[in-house]
């Protein structure tokens, strides 16, 4: 059974319409990451998932119920807050037991809960301590713990990674994923950050504009992207487009260069269309490649390298290579684009492949 | 926290004294002067005697005339200095005075009466602090109910005024229903509308439900304060939303929200409006003495009217009274004062 459906969900604020028809099922246990642009309306649908926002239309079906009128109090949620939300006058252990205490469970239930949450995520010798005493990695477990300590159907995150620096991002995201791996619970969780979105979720939903591009599991978006602006917002750096023109004989002209497709292109002869290639999908090929690039920016990184190079019309170009390379700035190279992960999008943005 | 020494030692730059320190430290005098100046002159005043007080030009310090046990006589006697005949001054103390003849006699020798003009004679004062200025009134003039009426107005009325404004405040700012901006204009137009227009509806009211002649009449109408109301409602809407939102996902009624979320993190504007509305209680004084004719209801202040009179006022009762009814207030900003400083710059009331 679905832990969560949404059916046709609409929002707007006076005028002006956030969501569009969002229809999403969630299955138990899943790690669903809501992904997309600032703006997009991520945060909104996991507000109206919460009850925090009443939908304007369609429905939420809650493990076969329908709560789309149910205030959020009723729903049974969990939800982890971007700025934490900790009440500053209580204790951890306070703070931890509030959901408890408002569900009135007896006294020796809390503290056991308390106590085995607390320990699950390190937060023992804190206790007693106020939220303003911790550091920002401890409010977020502090937060994580209010949310598991009562069990919910549905864990929910709202950017729960963003307040914290780089280094303990990366910590903590390995946390969520232990802790997901754990106690198995359904998630789901609203970032900016395709990283975060590749490396926890079972599923990406990716937004934009208040409507779903695509769903499907991390390598599914990044493999067979649906869309030009899926193909772009996965991955990074960033996938390289150009806009070509079909030629004959499935053969595309780009920068100044034509080059063999490698299969048959389905779109008209003249036609134009954007190509849409990975930076670790081009090969350095010396003389004979695809294309030719003037080397503008070289960044060793000494595991890989990335070269930005500029094609003969000015079209950016960014390029993975494995290793070190002696390459300089200025140097002109050729590129060889690897056939199987080209992808090319017809002038409306869909993917013609 | 800087200690009161260190405050007084403060300067522009550490080692010398600039123009600008002398500027600032004359203008903060004369603010200084200008405030205290009024509550100190009261408090000097109030232990001056009646005689005293009527003096023109008046004197700064309460002065006592001074008086000597003389052998022969059963009270004492007042001290003067008097011009002699013969050009030298001399200590008397006077027994009696007929029409412009004093009588008076040395303390040294006590049988000899001198009689002099009593323009010749000037009276020996001291520094003297009248305590039955304080003393009569307390004793006979029931003081002691009108301070307790104060404090008991005082008290709980700003227990219900806090608990009724708090209570509003949280529905015009946190939560949601119908005609929410309706209600915060209605609530704020009633600023508009002055006490002594509403005066006579009012004891009509409280006079129709038989409250008038009780504390319970002071109390009750001016519970709900648009001021507070708003004050308070400015203070929560600055509380993050997030927060009011993490306590509904955690289950909380909105009663929850309101006793264990909004009012401990509302404290310092609940400390700012404890503050006000003991200012306006123990103050006021329109109100009650329109609906309090009885003395054993008299609050403070309609008890210090009480020695203003038609033809005569007794001014040393009345200003020992008006000091006795300062401490109270004064040792609430004291203990307060920190609250005040920082709820003022937090809730943005000047």
């Amino acid at each position: 059974m679905a832990a969560l459906e949404l059916h046709h969900i609409a929002k707007a604020y006076g005028q002006i319409a956030v969501l569009h028809n969002i229809s999403l099922a969630v299955s138990d246990g899943e790690f669903v990451v809501l992904v997309g642009p600032s703006g997009c309306g991520k945060s909104t649908l996991l507000r109206v998932i919460a009850g925090l926002e009443r939908a304007n239309g369609g429905s939420i079906i809650l493990e076969g119920r329908d709560v789309t009128h149910l205030a959020a109090a009723e729903r049974g949620l969990a939800m982890v807050f971007q700025s934490y939300a900790l009440y500053p006058h209580m204790s951890v252990r306070q703070n931890i037991a509030f959901a408890l205490e408002n569900m009135r469970l007896p006294k020796a239930e809390i503290a056991r809960r308390v106590q085995s949450a607390s320990e699950m995520l390190q937060l023992a010798p804190y206790l007693e301590r106020r939220p303003g005493a911790l550091s920002g990695g401890q409010r977020q477990r502090v937060a994580i713990g209010r949310a598991i300590v009562r069990d919910p159907k549905i864990f929910l995150f709202d950017e729960p990674l963003s307040n914290l620096d780089a280094e303990l991002r990366v910590a903590t995201r390995k946390e969520l994923a232990a802790l997901h791996a754990r106690i198995g619970g359904t998630m789901i969780y609203v970032t900016h950050d395709q990283v975060e979105a590749m490396t926890l979720a079972d599923r990406i939903v990716v937004l934009r504009g208040g409507r779903i591009e695509q769903i499907g599991t991390p390598l599914e978006l990044y493999n067979k992207p649906c869309n030009e602006f899926v193909a772009g917002f996965i991955g990074s750096p960033r996938m390289n487009f150009m806009s070509v023109t079909v030629a004959e004989a499935g053969h595309l002209k780009a920068g100044g260069a034509s080059f063999a497709f490698g299969g048959a292109v389905r779109l008209a002869p003249g036609s134009q269309a954007t190509l849409g290639i990975r930076p670790e999908h081009i090969e350095v090929a010396g003389e004979n490649g695809d294309l030719d690039v003037q080397v503008t920016l070289i960044e060793q990184l000494g595991g890989e390298t990335f070269l930005y190079g500029t094609l003969k019309d000015g079209k950016e170009l960014t390029v993975r290579c494995g290793g070190q390379s002696h390459f300089r700035r200025g140097d002109k190279i050729g590129l060889v684009l690897q056939r199987d992960h080209i992808h090319l999008f017809a002038a409306d943005g869909l993917v013609v492949t | 926290m800087i200690s009161p020494l260190n405050l007084l030692r403060q300067r522009r730059t550490p080692d010398r004294i600039g123009l600008s320190d002398v500027l600032a430290y004359v203008y903060l005098a004369f603010g200084v002067a200008l405030m205290f100046g009024p509550v100190v002159w009261l408090v000097l005043s109030s232990f001056k005697t009646p005689r005293n007080l009527d003096e023109f030009p008046p004197t700064l310090l309460p002065l006592a005339q001074q008086s000597l046990a003389v052998k022969g006589y059963d009270r004492k006697l007042p001290l003067y200095s008097v011009v002699m005949p013969d050009g030298t001054r001399r200590t008397l103390a006077q027994v009696r005075r007929i029409g412009v003849i004093a009588q008076l006699v040395d303390p040294a020798a006590p049988q000899t009466l001198i009689k002099v003009n009593m323009d010749k004679r000037t009276p020996l004062r001291q520094f003297g602090l009248d305590w039955h200025n304080y003393a009569h009134p307390l004793r006979h003039f029931n003081f002691g109910r009108y301070l307790w009426n104060s404090v008991f107005v005082t008290v709980v009325a700003t227990l219900v005024t806090l608990l009724i404004n708090s209570m509003a405040a949280y529905a015009l700012s946190i939560h949601e229903f119908r005609g929410k901006s309706f209600f915060l204009v209605a609530v704020i137009a009633t600023l508009m509308v002055p006490i002594t227009i509403i005066l006579v509806p009012v004891f009509v009211v409280i006079n129709e439900i038989g409250l008038d002649n009780s504390l319970w009449a002071v109390i009750l109408p001016g519970a709900a304060t648009p001021t507070g109301v708003f004050l308070l409602r400015q203070y929560m809407l600055t509380l993050p939303r997030e927060l009011i939102e993490a306590a509904r996902m955690d289950k909380a009624s909105e009663w929850q929200i309101y006793a264990r979320i909004v009012m401990p993190l509302a404290l310092p504007a609940l400390a700012v409006l404890t503050i006000f509305s003991v200012m306006w209680r123990w103050n006021e004084f329109l109100w009650p003495l329109v609906v309090l004719s009885k003395s054993a209801t008299y609050t403070l202040q309609i008890g210090l009217n009480a020695f203003q009179g038609d033809l005569q006022t007794q001014w040393n009762y009345l200003l020992a009274m008006t000091v006795v009814a300062l401490i109270p207030i004064a040792l609430v900003f004291v203990f307060l004062q920190r609250f005040i400083t920082s709820g003022i710059a937090n809730t943005g009331m000047k």
